[in-house]
């Protein structure tokens, strides 16, 4: 099965495509959101093309709605099957969460109840997903604003036993933990504590924006600014657990140009390399 | 405790509220008071990302009614027909049918049309990719007998209102032209180098490219009008992927 390096990745923005090129190897892969490339043609193919070739390739996927009750719509995973054949990325990895509802398309990552039932839901999921592509999949744990009074399994256990069940890795999102452990009110290093980290094959780090509540912060997940200091702190406390990992940096909206990104990234390695010497590799 | 709700009956209602004003039964937070103020990120969310896809989708639309009476009318389309697909990049189609039966934008019939064209170039940018032959591919003894294939990001766009006109009058270095009345035509393409362009095209030329692109041969697209305009413009763009001699298929 292959691997992304442990090293640094950045998502892939299209306006960027002219200043990677000039940079190849500035970082080790690339990270694009599987929808993005659903089209038949043109330039997005031809550009994820040249990038393939000279680095890593991770697909990130928003359709798929793991976690709606329903079932998958095999339509589209189809395409992903067809996606996934034709750039060979080293890694696929989905949301902990619910996006379509019936026939609608809702574009955003929703939560669900951590349940004996949304359990039995999501493994049957991720096992058709799996055999469907026939690899492993990681799993993203999900930035959330609301629980339910429903759930009866913390997240952590939750997706233990996600793992335990269908064998799919964790995409380790340390931006989404901060973010659920201060809008949920608990300790971001208790939820890493009980978190599965020798499932994890890659991390997410990325910004977010902070609201007021009456009864204190409510974090929004934006993508939309540099890591947040908290962050690079629970960070390096998880590296400093497991070694490195494949890292990548996600800005998506009001995005920067691209040596900002590089400087993120590079934040990253440092953290990485400064780990690496350290750390006999455990993991 | 905990309420004895499935998934599917908590799911529908937590879908339902992103398109009202309360909040779904059965979420929590760490003040119960918060949580409809919670929730609200969502239904934010949601509205902010598709408004958002659809406003990239059509950005002269979105100049021509202004961002804050389109993110109105967004509103509308799309809990009235949200996208049925995660893949967004071929959502739209049904968006020019919408403004032309939205009473809000009657004083503006020309908007359905622009909504078209630009639904065009998105569909023209992902379009499947085909190599063009080169030019010399029509120097043949009987080239009149030849039928065309053309490039598949090709749509022949054609308006009974000056709507090619309005869109290009709102391209960032458009300048003020007066408009002509309609009908205008257009051909819309994907270039070799993924240029997607809009060339405004007589009625002539956009009856001979029609009856080329429905696979009459040349011989009997030029009965609609000279044929010379249709071809250098085909060939300029190289907008033509195959040449078919011989009988009718």
């Amino acid at each position: 099965m292959p691997h992304l390096p442990r090293s640094t990745g950045l998502g892939f923005k299209p306006e960027h495509f002219s200043d990677i090129m000039a940079r190849q190897g500035a970082v080790a892969f690339f990270e694009v959101h599987a929808e993005n490339y659903m089209g038949d043609g043109g330039a997005p193919h031809a550009m994820l093309a040249a990038l393939r070739e000279n680095h890593a390739l991770s697909i990130h996927g928003v359709g798929l709605s793991i976690g709606s009750a329903g079932g998958l719509d095999p339509e589209h995973l189809a395409r992903l099957r067809r996606l996934i054949a034709r750039y060979e990325p080293a890694s696929f990895s989905e949301h902990l969460a619910w996006s379509s509802h019936g026939a609608a398309w809702l574009n955003d990552l929703l939560p669900l109840p951590y349940t004996d039932e949304t359990l039995t839901t999501i493994c049957a999921h991720i096992d058709q997903v799996q055999n469907a592509l026939g690899r492993r999949m990681l799993l993203e744990n999900p930035a959330t604003y609301v629980s339910f009074d429903s759930s009866t399994w913390a997240e952590t256990d939750f997706l233990t036993e996600l793992v335990r069940r269908t064998g799919c890795g964790l995409l380790l999102d340390i931006n989404n933990v901060f973010i659920s452990a201060t809008n949920h009110r608990f300790d971001p290093l208790a939820y890493l504590a009980a978190f599965p980290l020798e499932a994890v094959g890659e991390i997410h780090l990325a910004g977010h924006d902070t609201e007021e509540l009456p009864s204190g912060p409510l974090l929004i997940d934006t993508h939309g600014a540099p890591v947040a200091d908290p962050v690079w702190t629970l960070y390096a406390q998880v590296l400093a657990r497991t070694g490195p990992l494949p890292t990548l940096i996600e800005w998506d909206t009001d995005v920067p140009d691209f040596p900002t990104l590089l400087a993120e990234a590079a934040r990253a390695a440092r953290l990485l390399g400064s780990d690496a010497k350290n750390h006999s590799h455990a993991a | 405790m905990p309420h004895e709700r499935s998934h599917a009956a908590q799911q529908s209602g937590f879908h339902a509220a992103l398109w009202q004003t309360e909040a779904p039964a059965g979420i929590t937070a760490p003040a119960q008071d918060e949580a409809a103020q919670r929730f609200a990120v969502y239904r934010n969310n949601v509205q902010h990302s598709l408004t958002r896809a659809l406003a990239a989708r059509f950005p002269v639309i979105e100049q021509l009614v202004g961002a804050a009476f389109f993110t109105a009318m967004a509103r509308v389309f799309i809990a009235a027909q949200p996208p049925s697909s995660p893949v967004l990049l071929h959502w739209g189609g049904d968006f020019a049918a919408f403004l032309d039966q939205f009473p809000p934008v009657a004083h503006l019939p020309f908007l359905g049309d622009v909504a078209l064209l630009e639904y065009a170039r998105g569909r023209a940018c992902h379009a499947a990719d085909a190599a063009p032959v080169a030019g010399e591919a029509l120097h043949v003894p009987d080239p009149a007998a030849l039928r065309l294939i053309l490039h598949p990001s090709v749509t022949l766009f054609a308006s009974q209102h000056p709507a090619v006109q309005i869109w290009q009058s709102h391209l960032p270095q458009a300048s003020r032209a007066a408009l002509n009345a309609g009908p205008d035509h257009a051909l819309i393409a994907r270039e070799p180098d993924f240029t997607v362009i809009v060339v405004p095209t007589d009625q002539g030329t956009h009856a001979v490219l029609t009856a080329l692109a429905e696979g009459q041969t040349l011989r009997q697209a030029a009965s609609q009008a000279d044929p010379t305009t249709a071809l250098t413009l085909l060939l300029r763009h190289q907008l033509v992927t195959q040449i078919q001699t011989g009988a009718t298929p």
